[in-house]
């Protein structure tokens, strides 16, 4: 096999019947990612309305939820020098969608009775929707936080990273719900989040696929998947990409803003 | 409720094998009618992209699967717990909708060995009576490989199957599985291209003395026309293959390779949106009369038929069984019963390589079976005696995407979450590979299928309960052969090998396979068996029963290609032996 350089390899690839990257750019598209949010990890959830969360318009947490979450979530995944983290890439946005639309109201899980606990080759075994166990979960978590007066988005990181250790280990009841159930849900979602297309309104500018080098939905790789040890090089693109690669929330969301 | 007019036969969940079989019936000139319990769907307009390449939708939240939410599973892994809903699907995925579970697999499209199909007696053969556990309870199949090859060759070419033949009637040839069992010709395409993954691993297998080749693909090399006259294109790798559907043309589907042949006849009626309830049977209860469903709206027919087939996901077909009371259940206390008997699974593990950052593989470039594997250590191609377990696996690099929600791999000691696991995910994506390892599952005696008493459906039917772990045979030949797989990634170069072989107890909590195999098993002797040699009822012989829920236990592969030589096969005993004179085949 010929040894191809970078350069030529996208040349390659354009000529293959893709939109180079180039031209998507000129024609609009979202440039990479924007630089880590200058706030240090572990204050970012300060407020709602700043920079990492400019765009998201809470329908399911309330306000204080929204501040555990977008504090949470940022320490599960942090800004650093890699580029943004969970708070940057929209991931609390994504959880508000999800748990105040039909993912929230138990799509896809089997809700009859009765109920026993299992074991863990059984799987999730609780009555509670995704929606009900994250208002239950974080109403006592937010309790118990406000008892000992150290509100979570004041914490230290150290003391935060802590905090979500000990729901992670499963040392707290939540009001019925094992802190280490809740604990693993926030986790997949955030990754979800993270990782998923930019319509369900986390993965900003498709941020976390730049990261690792995803090129997102776009498919094609007949002419490039034999040559081997060449890296991708190409803008990512998203589900919802229009000619002009603007990104589009898809309307058969309810919940979509 | 409503009774309809008569048909010759009814055909129970239009999947690949109710397809087939309504396919060569209804053109044969018998009236059939297909009962679908999902929805009709076509490559255009529903399978389209970019909606179809949406790993939220389609991976993560299983939008082409059974709707658990009106009719899991129950699961224990003993007889002594209480099984209980699994309220998620995680370890194995059944489909549902027109084209069936083929809508969303991978395309890996192999056919078991000659060994495979007389196990238990090549088994005594080779190490004597006494080598196998007792509760292990494997047996033959009634058929063999001989009686199903011309049909296996039929199946290939019906699917357009990318490969490379190693054995034409014991001619050898170079490129393929030297292990393979005789063919009568090669695969209709050749091979598709090799992936980085799997040149690496194939010069590795090799420098260690093992015989890699190109893994069987139904996501094809090149166009190709089938004998049905459909047209297929050659994949182009999109890495959004199993869970996902094809927008292509490319992956082998009841869609691409028969669908629109079987819709266009007069003789078919297809009618999506049908809830089979039971099978109904006369007086005696030895003939099937037809059957009951409830449409799409919730109201209920009878359909009266001469013939029922039973061509569901495997699951389902016991669960049929089970529902019309055709067979005698299952009882693994007295080991009387044969409906629910030999449930097995697949034993699958992995082996996880981590490389330097100059190895670049772009793990979204694959297609579903575009893998580079060896069978030294699959089914019985390797000596057993010292070893205290049979069974085998095929090891091989088989990526089948990257798409991130579900695939970040990171070292094991990996924090799970936090800056150090961002920054190992970003580290290794790009520079690892997974070695799979897919090892059989062997048939054990509490390993069954059967009602559950206290969980229902959405129409107030019993669930099926699944009780199920791995057998010890099964977890020795896991660690034996995940330490193969992780040996081969050391000499692919990797700085690191994690190697995780599948350990008890079996958890429904994270994805292995969807091969479900057993539960209405085929054989020569009705106390062993739930269909005779020809997928016939042995206890009421106008219900043929199709799925690999007929395999006795489950081999090293991926169960599609057997399944679709085993439904040409009674297809064939159907047109020209059953249908001329209808009644048992074999005497019980």
């Amino acid at each position: 096999m010929a040894r191809i350089t970078r350069r030529s390899f996208v040349a390659t690839v354009g000529s293959a019947g893709m939109v180079p990257a180039a031209a998507l750019l000129a024609a609009g598209a979202p440039a990479v990612a924007p630089p880590p949010t200058s706030h240090a990890p572990g204050n970012s959830a300060d407020s709602p309305g700043n920079a990492g969360s400019a765009q998201t318009v809470y329908l399911f947490f309330s306000a204080a939820e929204a501040v555990f979450i977008e504090a949470a979530c940022e320490r599960l995944i942090p800004a650093d020098e890699s580029g943004p983290g969970a708070l940057g890439a929209g991931v609390p946005n994504y959880l508000d969608k999800q748990l105040g639309g039909a993912w929230g109201a138990g799509e896809r899980l089997y809700r009859s009775g009765p109920w026993q606990p299992g074991t863990p080759s059984q799987g999730y075994q609780l009555p509670f929707t995704p929606a009900e166990l994250f208002h239950t979960s974080l109403r006592a978590i937010l309790r118990n936080l406000d008892a000992q007066h150290s509100p979570f988005a004041g914490m230290s990181a150290e003391n935060q990273d802590a905090y979500l250790e000990s729901l992670e280990s499963g040392a707290h009841d939540l009001d019925g719900v094992p802190s280490a159930v809740f604990f693993d849900v926030l986790l997949k979602m955030t990754v979800e989040g993270f990782f998923s297309d930019p319509v369900y309104g986390g993965n900003r500018d498709m941020i976390a696929w730049r990261m690792i080098g995803f090129p997102g939905a776009y498919a094609d790789y007949f002419e490039t998947v034999d040559r081997h040890g060449v890296k991708f090089e190409r803008e990512p693109m998203s589900l919802a990409q229009d000619g002009k690669g603007h990104v589009h929330m898809r309307p058969d969301i309810p919940a979509a803003p | 409720m409503q009774r309809l007019k008569e048909v010759d036969v009814v055909v129970l969940g239009l999947g690949m094998v109710g397809s087939m079989v309504a396919k060569e019936l209804a053109a044969a000139g018998y009236k059939v009618v297909g009962l679908e319990r999902g929805e009709a769907r076509f490559t255009v307009p529903e399978f389209q992209s970019p909606a179809i390449h949406d790993e939220l939708r389609f991976a993560v939240r299983k939008a082409l699967m059974q709707d658990n939410t009106r009719e899991p599973v129950t699961f224990r892994n003993h007889a002594s717990e209480v099984a209980l809903p699994i309220r998620r699907w995680e370890s194995f995925l059944p489909g549902t909708g027109l084209g069936g579970s083929m809508v969303h697999w991978n395309g890996q499209t192999y056919r078991f060995q000659a060994n495979d199909f007389q196990l238990a007696t090549r088994t005594r053969e080779r190490y004597g009576k006494r080598f196998l556990d007792p509760d292990l309870t494997i047996q033959d199949w009634g058929v063999t490989y001989e009686d199903l090859e011309p049909h296996f060759d039929r199946f290939e070419y019906l699917l357009g199957t990318s490969g490379k033949a190693s054995n034409i009637k014991g001619q050898r040839q170079p490129g393929g599985d030297p292990h393979e069992s005789p063919r009568s010709r090669d695969y209709p395409t050749p091979p598709q291209k090799e992936l980085h993954q799997g040149a690496l691993f194939r010069k590795a297998a090799s420098s260690l003395g093992y015989n890699p080749f190109p893994q069987p693909s139904s996501n094809l090399s090149q166009p190709y026309t089938n004998p049905e006259g459909m047209k297929l294109n050659a994949c182009v790798f999109c890495g959004f293959c199993e869970r996902f559907a094809c927008e292509h043309f490319a992956k082998s589907t009841p869609q691409t390779v028969i669908l629109p042949v079987l819709l266009a006849n007069p003789n078919f009626e297809l009618r999506t949106g049908c809830q089979v309830q039971r099978i109904n049977l006369d007086s005696a209860r030895k003939h099937a009369t037809g059957v009951t469903y409830i449409d799409a709206v919730g109201r209920e027919f009878e359909q009266p038929a001469s013939l029922v087939i039973t061509s569901m996901f495997a699951l389902n077909n016991v669960r049929m069984l089970l529902l019309s009371g055709i067979g005698t259940p299952y009882d693994p206390v007295s080991g009387r019963g044969v409906v629910g008997r030999n449930y097995t699974y697949q034993t699958v593990s992995s082996a996880a390589a981590y490389f330097d950052q100059d190895v670049i593989v772009n793990p979204f470039m694959a297609s579903g079976a575009s893998g580079t594997v060896i069978n030294d250590f699959a089914g019985d191609n390797f000596d057993h005696g010292g070893l205290g377990f049979i069974g085998g696996a095929y090891i091989g690099a088989v990526n089948s995407g990257g798409r991130p929600i579900l695939y970040h791999p990171v070292p094991p000691n990996t924090p799970a979450w936090g800056k150090r696991w961002k920054q190992a995910v970003i580290k290794h994506y790009n520079h690892t590979i997974i070695i799979g390892v897919h090892g059989s599952s062997i048939a054990h005696r509490g390993n069954h299928l059967d009602l559950d008493p206290t969980y229902r459906d959405a129409w107030g039917q019993p669930l099926l309960r699944m009780t199920f772990d791995f057998p010890q045979n099964d977890l020795k030949m896991s660690a034996y052969l995940t330490a193969k797989a992780a040996e081969i990634g050391k000499a692919m170069g990797a700085k690191e090998v994690a190697g995780s072989p599948r350990e008890g107890p079996y958890t429904t909590q994270q994805y292995q396979s969807t091969h479900n195999t057993g539960g209405t098993v085929m054989g020569d002797n009705p106390r062993t068996s739930v269909v005779n040699r020809y997928s016939q009822s042995w206890d009421v012989s106008n219900v043929f029963v199709i799925g690999a829920s007929n395999y006795p236990q489950n081999a090293s592969w991926n169960p599609t290609g057997t399944l679709g030589a085993l439904t040409y096969w009674t297809i064939d005993a159907l047109k020209n032996k059953y249908l001329k004179n209808p009644g048992p085949l074999v005497s019980a």
